[in-house]
This record gives C-alpha cells, structure tokens and sequence, in this order.
C-alpha cells in the first residue's frame, strides 16, 4: 500500500511541476495548487498510513489503532494556508490579465519593464492636469 | 630598552578625530586651520617624545583591545614611527595651510579639510600601531580616504576613473596584505607587532613563511606603487595639488616602504625578502626615472619621480649591508622634503600662471622670486648637491651599493637614474624660472603667506639639515635604522667625506644630469613617439582586465538574471530534483519498504484517482479542462484522508475543494481558460524530463523515509495528553486549538490578510485610472 501511495504522489508532483513550467500563468496557478496536495498526501504518509480508525480518545489515552494524528494537525493547517495562497495568487491572476491582457509569463515579463517609466509620466501629468 | 605608557601618544589621533568632526561645521577656510592647529599640535606632541625614543624609550598607549578576540591593540612609537609621524604632522600642517589658500572661497575647502584630517587619523595610527589588526584597519582606511581625495573633482570623469583604480590597485594589495598578516600571526600566536618581531624564529619556521611574506610584500608593493603597481599613482595626480603633495608623494605611498622596514628585523636575512626587494626597488626606480623624461605636466613629472624614490627606498631595504637601514631612513625624511616641497611649488606655478606644462613655462622668477627660491633650494636636494641634505643621501645610497652585492648593475643603473633625477630637478628650478619669459594664461606673482610658508620651510629644512647632518643622524635617522634593524645602529651621518670614489660619482652624476637636461627639450618628444609603454604596460592590462570583468559580470547577470520566471522555476525545481536524487545515490539511500500483501485493500483503488487526475490536468488542452482535472485529484485526496482515518482533514479538504470550484467559476468569465497550451516540442521533452525527475526524486525520498522506522514519541505524546491535559477527545482538534493554539491564531491571521488583499485587488478600477 505504501509503495503505490509513494508512485502516486510522484505523478501528482511530476504533473504539477509540468504546469508549474507552463507559459500560462493560469495553468502554473494550478500547478501550485496540485503541488500543494502532493505536498499534504506526502505529510500524510510519512506518518505512516494504515489505520481507517479515526484518532479519538475512548478511554483515558488513545489507544493502538488509531490514525496518527500529527500529520493530521499539519495537513489542515497547510490545506487552509494553501487556499488562502491560491485565492490570492487568482486574484493576482486575474488583475494582471486586466492590466495587461495576457496572462503568458513571458508578455507579463515585457509588458512590466518598459511600461514603468511611461506610467510613472503619464501619472505625473495627470497630476498636473488635475 | 625601556617602556614607557603615555596617554601623550593618543593624543594626535585624538586630535585629529576631534578636528576632523568640528571642520564638518565650520566655514571652509576655517576648517584648514583647525585641520592645520591639530596637525601642529600633533607634530609638537611627537616631537615631545623624540628625547625619549632616541636615548631608545618605547612610549605605548592601548587602543582598541578585544582580548575575547586575542587582539592587544595599541599604539607603540620607536625610532622609525616617529620618523613617519613628524613627516605625517609636520608636511600635513603646512598642507592644511597650503589648502586655505589654494582652493581659496571655493566651499569644498570643507570638504577637503574633513577628509585630509581623516586621512592625518588613518596615517597616524597606522604608523604607531603596534597591532596587526589595528595597523590593517588604519592602513584600509589611508586607501579610502585617497578614493575620495583622488576623486575630489568627481564632476570629472578622468578624476573618478583614477580613484577607483588607485582603491582596486591598493583594495588588492590590501586584501593580499591582511591574509599575509594573519599566516605571521598565526604562526607567531599573537597579532602585535612587537611580538610578531620577538617571535622571528616561529614565523621563519612556520610552513607558510614563504606565502605569508609574498603576501605581506604584495601588500606594500601596491600601497608605495612599484612596478607592476606602479600606473595608478600618476593617474592619482587628478587629486588637487595638496593632496598630492601629502598623500602621493610624502606619506601615503611610503606606507607600503614603512610596513616593509617594520618587517624587515624578521626577514632581513631572508635571500628571498633580499632578492625581491632589491631587484623590484632597482627596476621601480628605473622605470620611474625614464617615464619621468616622457611627461611635461609639472605633476605627472613629480609622480614619475616619486616613484624613482619609492623604488630606490624598496631596494634599500633589500640590500644587505647594515648601513643600507641608515641609507633608507635618510632618503625617507629628504625625499619627503624635497619632494613635498616641489609638489606645493608646482601647485603655486599651476595656481597662478594657470599653466603646468613644463615644455610651455619659463623665466617665471622674476615675477615669483620667493616661489623661484624655495624651488631652486628644493631641487638641489633632489639633485643631490652640497650642502643639501639630498647630498648626504646620495652619497650614503651609493655606498650601499658599491659595498653589496652586484654592485655593478646596481651603481649602473643607480647612476642612470640619480641623472635623470638632476635633470628633472633643472627642468623644476632653472627651466621653469630662469631663462626666457613665456607666456601664460595668467599674469603671476608670488602667492601669499599661505601657500609660500610650505614650500620655503620644506626646501629650507633640507638646507639646515644638510649643515647640520649631526643633527638628524643621531635623533632621527639612527633610532629609525635601528627599529629597521632590530638592533642598534651605528649612524654617522656627514656632509664631507673628503675627496673618494662616492665624490667622484657625484660629480659624475651632476654632469651627466645637466647633459640630459640641456637636451631635455628633444628628448621628451622622442620619448613619447615610444608608444609601446602605453599599449604594452601594466595600465593597459588593468583596463583591458578591468573591462574583462565587467563584460564577465553582465554576462553573468544575463545569465542567471535573466527575468524569466519559466527559467527560473526550471532551475529551482532542476536543483531540487537533482539534489535530492544525488543525496539519495551518495548516501545509500535507496531503498524500498518489503512488500506488504495483506496490508493491500480496496483503498489502493481510490489511489488510481491521483495517477488518472494528475495526467489528464497536465496533458489538458485547454486550462478549463485542467481545472476539472485538478478537481478530480483535489476530490480523490478528500477520499483518501476519509479511508486513512483522517476525517477532519478529509472535510476540510472537500470544503476547499468546494470553494475552489466556486471561486474559478467566478473567475473563470475573466480568463482565457480555452486557450491551449503552446510550448515547443523541444520545451516539452524539457519541462516533461525536469517534471518526471522532480516526481521520481518524491517518490524516492518518501519511499527511503518509509524505510526508516518511525519515531511516534511525538504523537503519542499528544495522544497521552489530549484527554488528560486539555479535555479533548479528538487528538487532531486538541493539537490545532490546544497545544498549538498560536500557530492557528496565526493561520487565522494569514487567511485575514489575504482576505484583504483579494478585496483590495478586486475592487473596480475606474476606467480612466486603468494604468
């Protein structure tokens, strides 16, 4: 079981680093995101996977055969940060795509450069103007 | 000898440091006053302690100890450092007085002051250091303060260019100096001076002897410019004329000699420290002496000549015979004279003829007969002629050099030389004073107290000193020969010696001089047809390196700078993969867990649902597709931690799944998510090969942490705890709100501000502010 579960997560890192590399910032966004589960399924199994049994307590201490809940505790943090991450780096996405119409990285990378110093003049003589 | 602590020792870098804070806000003219009292006040401490050091008392002051880090610090003044620091004092109060009127109502007289006393500070305590770490931080500071006062007319680009070449060249030698340094402290076990000295056996003996003097050699070899270093001290002639004066010819550029005579009571009897400091001094001085004839800008000549000086001073120290320590440190106090002297009179011809042209200018002593004296005085001492003090100089120099070895070469080119300096010095007195009038850009006259006072004084002194040689042989020059020697000195020093070959050389020598004088005027021209020196020398190969390493750096920047993020994360996620499958092949770290039957259920099917999700999100054509493929492996992960006894972690990730979906489906109305992806076949094959490492490199690493056994002290602890100590009977929730309770206030407070920072961005931007 732990073996398939090892080459498993190598195909969900191996196919999110294959879009991470994409020239689409919309697809390298999804990349991170199945980045970040391989990340928590690889937590998981670390600490050794087996038990169906969730990790409460009946008796005064938890007892043997029960899940082991500290890479529980690690993973729901990471899954609510990682959202937290992805629904910012979207927005970001989405503005860029706004500001630039493009969200290939390389046109956002030549769309930035040249464009700063005629913004910064345009806003000074709209400051002028107003 | 006898020790005698003084706080009087402190007292001129005090001074100095003091002076140098209080000219930052005085006006300008004032400045080079305060800057001129300090350095007397100095000069007239030192010269308090001059009893003392000659009858052979060590006076010592701490300074900047750390005994944590086995540094002594402090200051020490024998023979030699005071030889340095009266030279320091003296000629820098009559430069600060110079200055006063030499840059006149221009307010960068301010300036000038602050960073000459800066300068004065880092001279001082360099020469009176008598700790390594002290001496190498004074001596670094002495390069800085040359940056800027090189570049003190840093609207000019020539100006900045020579700056930054002189900082490189002695910035270089400086580093190569402190690593030297430290391999002699090491091997000595201390970092002061005297100890190092104390311990000569230990620093012969240790197996980096020879390096570290290489090192501690290449160190003052660039500080006092001699050949291959030599090029950047002409080019420092950008600096206004004082700073020349004080710096490049006086004190600065003796440094690198005066590090080379404190070190020599270690290496004196080195063939090594002999050979190298004898033949480069020879070669050095040579160099300078026939560069000299290819200048006619007052300055450069002077610098060319300075470097003759500085070389003759190198290979002083090499030879051998005893007296050569006594020759050395009487050259030292005449060159600093005469040469201080004749740069402050080619400040006052600049000034005010407005022309520094040697082959342009001529006659001017009628119009300035004061500035024409003080010239003639000082070029009789560079000449070398009785009763100057520049002759008891010569005579001694070309003693030492009959007496040693190869006293052939060296008398030869001794020779050479010592003529091309008597002709220099007719071009500085007669050529520029005497004989016809020409004209100039300005109508000059005699410059006030100011400027004449430096000068005259200089040029006087080596005419007292001259008469009364007795005088600086036994209160100066012999306690200094016999700090260089590490032993007593025998010095006499005497104008006449009565009719000998020494005699017959002088006269030689003069004669051979005004011959190269009188065809001064053909010889220039001809020597600067000779273009080979300015393709072929040393300067040309600093630019050419310099240019090197500056195409080298952009190159270099361009390369791993390059501002494409897909490079980049190729990189990173290339590093990443490959460090880890390396560590994994070193280190035996492969291995793979025994294969395990019965531990195999109907829960590996739900795995199939990563493998199946995972490829089709990557090989989607369009991202719309893909985002349906995530949420596939988003799900499949959700049931995973449902069967593996996870179900807290399993909704959560069923809600964020959830969520997700909704917010791209808000998105989704913006963004081109039909748009297919377009890279190369070629970028495939590369990105797939970084993708498929990258995954193999988990699949290993997971696969070796597998095969290692677990550690469950800490997660039984929690689950020992959880009831006991917080009342909970989920474990999971107890760890997230209990135990680590701040950590989640902290995911709290992560989610709150990139709630705020979605808000902010997807606010509607009014048309017309769209950027």
């Amino acid at each position: 079981m732990e073996i398939l579960f090892a080459i498993a997560i190598g195909t969900v890192v191996t196919a999110s680093v294959y879009l991470f590399l994409s020239r689409d910032l919309l697809r390298g966004l999804l990349g991170f995101i199945l980045f970040g589960t391989a990340v928590n399924l690889a937590i998981l199994l670390a600490g050794r996977v087996g038990p169906m049994r969730p990790p409460l307590v009946d008796a005064a201490v938890l007892g043997a055969g029960a899940a082991n809940p500290l890479p529980q505790a690690l993973i729901l943090t990471a899954i609510v940060i990682g959202f937290g991450l992805t629904a910012f780096a979207l927005i970001l996405t989405l503005t860029a795509h706004r500001e630039f119409g493009t969200t290939s990285v390389e046109e956002l990378a030549e769309a930035e450069t040249p464009k700063v110093p005629a913004n910064t003049a345009a806003a000074a003589t709209r400051r002028e103007a107003a | 000898m006898t020790m005698v602590h003084t706080p009087l020792l402190l007292l001129p870098l005090a001074l100095a440091a003091a002076a140098a804070i209080a000219a930052g806000f005085l006006r300008p003219r004032l400045a080079a006053f305060v800057g001129c009292g300090a350095a007397a006040a100095g000069f007239a401490a030192y010269l308090a302690m001059a009893g003392g050091v000659a009858e052979g008392v060590r006076a010592t002051a701490p300074l900047l100890a750390v005994p944590t880090l086995g540094i002594g610090g402090g200051l020490a003044l024998d023979g030699l450092a005071l030889i340095f620091a009266l030279l320091i004092t003296g000629i820098g109060a009559l430069v600060f007085l110079y200055s006063a009127d030499y840059l006149g109502a221009d307010r960068r007289l301010g300036r000038l002051s602050v960073m000459l006393l800066v300068f004065m500070l880092a001279m001082l305590g360099a020469v009176t250091a008598d700790d390594i770490v002290l001496l190498f931080v004074f001596w670094e500071m002495t390069s800085l303060a040359s940056f800027f006062l090189v570049g003190f007319n840093h609207t000019e680009r020539g100006a900045r260019q020579a700056a930054l070449q002189a900082l490189l060249v002695t910035g270089a030698g400086g580093l190569a100096l402190l690593a030297g340094l430290l391999l002699v402290a090491g091997a000595a076990g201390t970092t002061s001076i005297s100890g190092i000295i104390a311990a000569r056996d230990a620093v012969l003996a240790a197996p980096t002897a020879v390096p570290a003097m290489l090192l501690v050699i290449l160190g003052c070899f660039t500080k006092s410019a001699q050949v291959p270093f030599h090029f950047w001290l002409p080019n420092a002639m950008a600096a206004p004329t004082p700073v020349s004066a004080y710096l490049h010819s006086a004190t600065m550029v003796k440094l690198g000699i005066y590090l080379l005579a404190r070190f020599n009571p270690v290496y004196q009897d080195e063939v090594l420290w002999q050979t190298i400091l004898t033949w480069f001094g020879l070669v050095t001085s040579a160099t300078g002496a026939v560069l000299a004839l290819r200048e006619t800008d007052l300055k450069r000549v002077l610098a060319y000549t300075t470097i003759t000086g500085l070389g003759t001073l190198t290979l002083l120290i090499g030879v051998a015979p005893a007296e050569a320590a006594t020759a050395a440190m009487t050259f030292l106090v005449v060159h600093a004279l005469y040469k201080a002297a004749l740069f402050l009179v080619a400040g006052v011809v600049d000034h005010e003829t407005g022309a520094r042209d040697a082959s342009r200018l001529g006659g001017l002593g009628r119009a300035m007969p004061l500035t024409a004296l003080a010239a003639c005085l000082a070029a009789l001492s560079m000449a070398g002629l009785p009763p100057f003090v520049g002759f008891v100089a010569k005579e001694l120099v070309y003693a030492v050099k009959l007496d040693g070895e190869s006293s052939a070469l060296l008398v030869g080119v001794g020779f050479l030389v010592n003529a091309s300096t008597v002709a220099i010095a007719g071009v500085l007195s007669l050529r520029l004073f005497f004989g016809t009038r020409q004209p100039t850009p300005r109508a000059p006259h005699d410059p006030g107290l100011a400027m004449l006072a430096g000068p005259i004084l200089l040029a006087g002194l080596g005419l007292i000193a001259g008469s009364m040689p007795g005088l600086l042989g036994d209160r100066l020059v012999g306690p200094a020969a016999a700090a260089m020697l590490g032993r007593p000195a025998d010095v006499h020093l005497s104008l006449w010696h009565g009719p000998s070959v020494l005699l017959a050389l002088s006269i030689a020598t003069v004669a051979a001089g005004m011959a190269i004088f009188a065809a001064w005027g053909r010889i220039v021209p001809g020597m600067r047809r000779a273009a080979i020196v300015d393709v072929a020398g040393p300067a040309a190969l600093y630019e050419r390196g310099l240019a090197r390493l500056l195409e080298i750096a952009a190159g270099t920047t361009r390369a791993i700078q390059h501002g494409s993020l897909r490079g980049y994360l190729r990189l990173l996620f290339a590093v990443a993969a490959l460090a880890t499958l390396a560590t994994l092949l070193l280190r035996d770290g492969l291995r793979l867990p025994a294969f395990d039957a019965a531990g195999l259920d109907a829960r590996a099917l739900i795995l199939l649902g990563l493998p199946v999700g995972a490829a089709a999100a990557a090989l989607a054509p369009t991202v719309f597709v893909a985002i349906l493929a995530m949420g596939l492996v988003g799900f499949t992960t959700a049931a995973l931690f449902l069967v593996f006894g996870a179900p807290d972690v399993a909704f959560t990730q069923f809600a964020v799944e959830t969520l997700l979906v909704v917010i791209f489906a808000a998105a989704i109305r913006y963004l081109p998510i039909r748009r297919r992806g377009y890279r190369q076949r070629r970028e495939r094959v590369a990105d797939a090969t970084i993708a498929v490492g990258t995954g193999l490199a988990v699949t290993l690493a997971l696969l070796a942490v597998l095969g290692t056994p677990y550690d469950s002290r800490l997660s039984d602890w929690f689950g020992d705890q959880s009831l006991a100590a917080a009342h909970g009977r989920n474990v999971v929730n107890v760890i997230l709100v209990d135990f680590r309770a701040l950590d989640t206030l902290g995911e709290i407070t992560v989610l709150a501000i990139a709630a705020f920072a979605v808000t902010a961005l997807l606010r509607p931007i009014p048309k017309d502010q769209t950027r």
